[in-house]
């Protein structure tokens, strides 16, 4: 009765997993990515993770709308790798500094394959975590200090207020005479202010979390339990599997190109 | 299940004891409270009362164990809650506060209430018991995952209550728990903390400086005296006939003690501003209110009032020239532009100066000196004025604001009432033609209403035109010419104009 009366954004797919997990499956995807850049190892990784993304749980509205700056990003970085990107082989193209080539071409699909497999299953299983549930995950599961995460989480809150502030600022610096001087002063100065304003919102709330008990020398219990189970270990060995398929078939077809190498 | 608010809040209430105590804050020559002797015995409701500065809070943050170590500040004395430090009672005694905003924890409504319980080491279904009676005690009937940033201050204030009460203290303590609320966020807290006080035996001592909010619901009334120790204690009735007069001139608002409002002249003379077919949006997108006709004459007051969230700060400061307006325009009168063309909004920020000045609501954003007197000259200098000009002008200021004391002072230090009166002089010290102030007596003692009041009247009478965005009636009383009231929703027409 008491788990399912904390909110939990779902229950379908993904969203049960506890946050902890996906963390580490997508650390541990994107960790064995990087350290190759061929466009076999993106490839297997990227099939195998749109498979898998129908058991995640997400509309496909959502998951277009989430992953949208993915999408756009990698034809940006593949563009960017066509132009620029290292020389090798026949060249097509040349203008200035740009050329392009065989070798670019390779980089270039190479990139935007990257890109995607590394991209889309982090934002997959990031946008699904909400910083409660992380930071309860961090605390009971990672056992990390309950005065560094709980201090975390609380502060996280106080980031929505900066904008607000910042307008306010604005406005009020304008209405003091002194928003006609030069432009990086005029910041600098405002930015300062906002960094007083923050710290003493900071210490407010440090007094309020202190009234409520929090830092007393009791061992703190978690009202929301954080658990760890099949899902979690599931969900890291889908992540070590598709890492494990992609350098296996990178390596097999000899395509495997170690970047530190 | 038991049903909320039932016999689980029976708290043995909690002593207080003090002999001869006092604290100095780290780098203060005064002492904020000295030679305090004092007992509460378990279950009484206290209302605290004395001047600003008089070391309500300190005593009520020392009592709550929040007031840190020794390198925060000069102990003196023995203060005792239950017979052992308030540090060894911490999880025993509840603590509420005055800003609504820095009180909440956690996102989701259920678990700022549980944040309390988990620190105190309550097992899981003990916790989920206790966050909804708490919930259910205060009157906040949402979800458990209700966003908290979705609340009124109001519900934020309730809401924190709740999770001091999840922690079952003895002793509860509330330091002006509705200064930063609108009249129907004050009526919503109390209504709430009366019923709390229905249920529960803990102590109970609260801080405000509007007695009438809380005198029914307290059976003692304890009068710090600024120069140390109590300077009246006993039943409210009596302490209130007794020193119902000093207590008012020092600033607190005693129910049924008359005071004397400053005459005015009454002669608006011609107009300074003007709207046409003025729409106002807090963002881009995000119009409030819309069809929009007021008029800013010299010499006279316009208080813009309405219900919560209407936009009353937004037409202010879209009037005061520094919100572009969504549709339609805010014309000034070539009286007031003086060549600076017809739109506040496209004046210089230096234009501004003479022409609108406006006092925020929170003085702290407007503060842009290291001290006192630095900011009062802010704005002469971006004048260009010769030096002798300004050094006379903040002079005068200084005294007329009665903060000349603290002319060297960090703004941010100064006491609330202090930050008012130096954001009022900061504005006057360019002399605009047109005043816009918001809410500028939220959350004042009344010394400092009376104050702000009498200046104000003093310069509409002098030919400055006041706009002022207020939910405080008595204020609006006092000095409102015309009043121009905003209504919720789109479909009609905006807001009104109420003549006086």
């Amino acid at each position: 009765m008491t788990q399912t009366a904390t909110a939990t954004p779902g229950n379908r797919g993904i969203l049960r997993v506890n946050p902890v997990a996906k963390l580490a499956a997508a650390l541990l995807l994107a960790g064995v990515l990087v350290l190759t850049i061929d466009w076999v190892s993106a490839l297997v990784a990227l099939a195998c993770e749109l498979v898998l993304f129908f058991w995640a749980g997400l509309s496909p509205r959502t998951f277009f709308l989430r992953t949208l700056p993915v999408w756009l990003a990698a034809p940006a970085a593949a563009l960017t790798t066509l132009l620029y990107g290292q020389s090798a082989g026949a060249e097509y193209w040349q203008f200035g500094l740009i050329h392009i080539t065989d070798g670019s071409i390779d980089l270039a699909v190479a990139t935007l394959l990257r890109v995607l497999a590394i991209g889309l299953p982090s934002v997959v299983l990031f946008v699904t975590v909400d910083p409660t549930d992380l930071a309860d995950g961090l605390g009971q599961v990672v056992r990390l200090p309950a005065r560094f995460v709980l201090g975390g989480l609380a502060g996280l809150r106080l980031i929505g207020l900066l904008l607000e502030d910042w307008r306010a600022l604005e406005r009020a610096r304008r209405a003091r005479g002194i928003a006609d001087r030069g432009v990086i002063r005029r910041l600098a100065g405002q930015a300062f202010a906002l960094l007083v304003l923050s710290i003493r919102r900071g210490s407010k709330l440090a007094t309020a979390m202190e009234a409520r008990g929090f830092g007393a020398p009791i061992a703190r219990s978690w009202a929301r339990p954080s658990t760890f189970g099949a899902r979690e270990v599931a969900l890291i060995g889908l992540g070590l599997f598709v890492g494990a398929l992609a350098v296996t078939v990178s390596v097999a077809t000899g395509s495997w190109n170690f970047v530190l190498g | 299940m038991t049903s909320p608010a039932a016999s689980h809040l029976r708290v043995a209430g909690a002593s207080i004891d003090a002999s001869g105590w006092g604290w100095r804050h780290a780098g203060r020559r005064a002492w904020a409270v000295r030679d305090l002797d004092l007992r509460i015995e378990p279950g009484e409701r206290v209302l605290l009362l004395g001047t600003s500065g008089a070391g309500k809070s300190t005593l009520v943050h020392a009592l709550a164990g929040v007031l840190g170590a020794a390198d925060e500040g000069e102990e003196q004395g023995r203060l005792l809650v239950n017979g052992t430090t308030p540090a060894d009672a911490r999880g025993q005694v509840g603590l509420l506060m005055q800003d609504p905003d820095s009180q909440v924890i956690l996102a989701r409504v259920g678990d700022d209430v549980a944040f309390g319980c988990e620190n105190l080491g309550v097992p899981r279904d003990e916790t989920w018991r206790r966050v909804r009676e708490s919930l259910a005690m205060v009157g906040l009937d949402l979800p458990l995952g209700h966003p908290t940033s979705a609340l009124s201050g109001g519900q934020k204030q309730r809401l924190a209550l709740a999770g001091v009460l999840a922690m079952r203290p003895g002793l509860l303590l509330l330091d002006e728990p509705t200064a930063n609320l609108d009249p129907a966020g004050v009526l919503e807290v109390r209504e709430s903390v009366a019923r709390v006080l229905e249920h529960t035996e803990a102590t109970f001592v609260v801080i405000e400086h509007r007695v009438g909010v809380w005198q029914q619901l307290v059976n003692r009334v304890i009068v710090l005296d600024p120069a140390g120790g109590v300077l009246a204690d006993g039943r409210p009735a009596d302490v209130l006939s007794a020193e119902g007069e000093r207590l008012s001139t020092s600033g607190v608002w005693v129910p049924g003690i008359r005071h004397q409002l400053p005459s005015r002249h009454r002669s608006a003379s011609g107009r300074l501003l003007g709207t046409e077919e003025l729409a106002i949006a807090r963002s881009r997108e995000l119009v409030v209110a819309r069809d929009i006709e007021v008029e800013v004459l010299a010499g006279a007051a316009l208080a813009i009032t309405g219900p919560n969230g209407v936009g009353k700060s937004t037409l202010a400061l879209t009037l005061a020239g520094l919100l572009k307006p969504a549709a339609g325009r805010v014309l000034a009168d070539p009286r007031l532009a003086a060549g600076a063309g017809g739109e506040p909004i496209r004046w210089k920020s230096r234009q501004l100066l003479t022409r609108i000045g406006t006092v925020f609501q929170d003085p702290e954003h407007q503060f842009v000196a290291g001290t006192v007197r630095a900011e009062l000259a802010v704005g002469p200098r971006a004048l260009g004025l010769p030096e002798p000009v300004i050094t006379a002008r903040v002079d005068t200021l200084l005294q007329r604001l009665r903060i000349d004391h603290l002319a060297q002072a960090n703004p941010f230090t100064l006491s609330g009432g202090e930050k008012r009166r130096l954001s009022v002089g900061t504005v006057l010290a360019t002399q605009p033609g047109v005043l816009v102030l918001d809410e500028p007596t939220f959350g004042q003692d009344f010394r400092t209403w009376r104050e702000i009041v009498a200046l104000l009247a003093e310069l509409i009478d002098e030919g400055t035109a006041v706009v002022a965005v207020s939910h405080d009636a008595e204020f609006v009383a006092a000095l409102a010419d015309r009043e121009y009231r905003l209504a919720a929703g789109l479909d009609h027409r905006s807001g009104s104009l109420v003549t006086r």
